[in-house]
């Protein structure tokens, strides 16, 4: 293959995609377009340092590698249309660009709550501009916050807002525990404690079913009928995949862009997908498509699709996922697939109360780790990784 | 090729210390110590540890 790369998306997974295409050896164009107004930033720190005024926006910038020097960035453009079959994407300007490959890495938007009432005062945290504007909330003496969603994003969120000084900080979820889907009773629990004698007040098992304010926001009405006061709302209730520019190729697009085993869009050697709009089987399980937002998948996903575009023959992709969050002082630091392990949930090492170190099996077989607690407790997990790392493929 | 670490970033995540074992690692203490001139056959794992730290904290110059 010759010509250009056109990728779209020009966050991590948009400049991981770029660079590994180079470390591949194509020496072609690469056009990157992205609809941000900012080159390739870190998100991660949004929720956690930037939003607590600790860390600039400019510490977050990525410095991409020499190698990628020469990728043309169109950033402030908006691909709103891809026609696969002519290999060309065209810009919300009504330019078309033509291709001769193609990296689809769009990465999700913030999902927003449906329910009546009034827009202002209510945020989600995605951008820089987000965390701004919640940071100026937050930082209003006597503030009170509602978060619905106790979630990764949610929870640190609101432990990021305790430790801004916010007084009164809520957190509403329909489920029983805290971060319960993705890690279970056992850490749920342990969560739910230590953010409690933190000064986080939860409200769970409670659906939010509207929100009460004329201009602005004023308070969150409960599926009971209870109204939660508040001044500000931040909606941290999953995310939704940027698609809508694939419309009409005739792809799966029901959760995010389906992809074969070597991150191929519809069957096409020359289209691939990285990053969180990936729904991509991984060979080290059980090979269901799923979506993976952490932090790790962009890298990932860039250096086996970049390999792929070039013409490279490789095995499936199978990623070890790992993810990172921090609240308050404590840290979550998983390795593998612990959603796939709910059921056989063993204590490896330490208890609840403190350091604790997590596994998740299937089948007898571990296939995921977390541990909570300092950074000792992180570093634990990290033993494991190794023999996640080694261990023969899941069979469903 | 010259390593540096912005320690004013680092967290201590560790992830530099998987991908890339023989220049990163932890100390007692559990901060991060490493070679800041490691030999040049390393420079894809040190690529790797740049790529993979959460805070980016980790510049490889040549
Ligand atoms: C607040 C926050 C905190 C997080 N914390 C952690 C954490 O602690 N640990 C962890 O492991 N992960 C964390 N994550 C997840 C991690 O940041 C994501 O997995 C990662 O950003 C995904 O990168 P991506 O490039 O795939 O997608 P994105 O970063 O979503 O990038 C997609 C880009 O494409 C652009 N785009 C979309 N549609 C178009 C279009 N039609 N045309 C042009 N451009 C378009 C978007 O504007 C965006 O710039 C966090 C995420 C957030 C938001
Ligand atoms: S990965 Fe980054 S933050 Fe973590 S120890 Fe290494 S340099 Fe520090």
């Amino acid at each position: 293959m010759t010509g250009r790369i056109v990728v779209v998306g020009a966050s991590m997974g948009g400049l991981r995609a770029a660079e590994q295409l180079r470390a591949a050896g194509w020496t072609g164009a690469i056009t990157v377009i992205g609809d941000e107004p900012h080159m390739p930033y870190n998100r991660p720190p949004l929720s956690k340092g930037v939003l607590a005024g600790k860390a600039p926006f400019e510490s977050l910038a990525f410095t991409p590698k020499a190698a990628a020097a020469d990728v043309e960035w169109r950033l402030g453009a908006k691909v709103v249309e891809a026609r696969l079959a002519e290999r060309t994407v065209e810009l919300d300007g009504g330019e078309a660009l033509s291709y001769d490959g193609l990296v689809v890495a769009t990465g999700t938007r913030p999902r927003r709550l449906a329910c009546p009432g009034p827009l202002t005062g209510r945020h989600t945290v995605r951008t820089p501009a987000d965390a701004q504007g919640l940071r100026d909330e937050l930082t209003r003496p006597g503030v009170r916050v509602v978060v619905v969603g106790a979630g990764f994003i949610g929870c640190e969120v609101a432990a990021t807002a305790v430790g801004l000084g916010v007084r009164e900080v809520t957190v509403v979820d329909p489920l029983p525990l805290p971060m319960v889907g993705p890690l279970g009773e056992l850490l749920g629990r342990a969560l739910l404690k230590r953010h409690e004698e933190r000064g986080v007040r939860f409200v769970l098992g409670a659906g939010v079913t509207g929100f009460e304010g004329d201009e602005r926001v004023t308070g969150v009405v409960l599926g009971d009928g209870t109204v939660l006061p508040a001044d500000a709302v931040v909606e941290s209730v999953g995310s939704v995949a940027n698609v809508e520019w694939l419309e009409g190729n005739g792809l799966d697009l029901a959760d995010g862009v389906l992809t074969d085993g070597q991150l191929r869009v519809g069957g096409r050697p020359e289209v691939v997908a990285v990053g969180d709009v990936a729904r991509f089987p991984n060979a080290r399980y059980d090979g269901v498509p799923r979506r993976v937002e952490h932090w790790s998948i962009p890298t990932d996903t860039a250096k086996h699709a970049a390999k792929v575009l070039t013409g490279a023959a490789l095995p499936p992709f199978a990623p070890l996922p790992t993810f990172w969050s921090d609240q308050h002082e404590f840290r979550l630091q998983s390795f593998g697939a612990p959603v796939l392990g709910l059921g056989d949930v063993r204590v490896l090492d330490g208890d609840a109360e403190g350091d604790v170190l997590v596994g998740y099996h299937s089948g007898g077989q571990l296939v995921g780790v977390v541990a909570l607690g300092g950074q000792a407790a992180a570093m634990g997990a990290a033993r494991y990784r190794a023999q996640l790392l080694k261990q023969p493929a899941l069979t469903a | 090729m010259k390593v540096v670490v912005d320690m004013n970033k680092c967290q201590d995540h560790g992830q530099c210390v998987f991908a890339a074992p023989d220049v990163f690692s932890m100390d007692d203490d559990g901060h991060l110590v490493y070679v800041s001139g490691p030999d040049e056959a390393l420079r894809d794992e040190v690529e790797e540890a740049a790529d993979v730290c959460p805070l980016q904290a980790i510049r490889v110059e040549d």
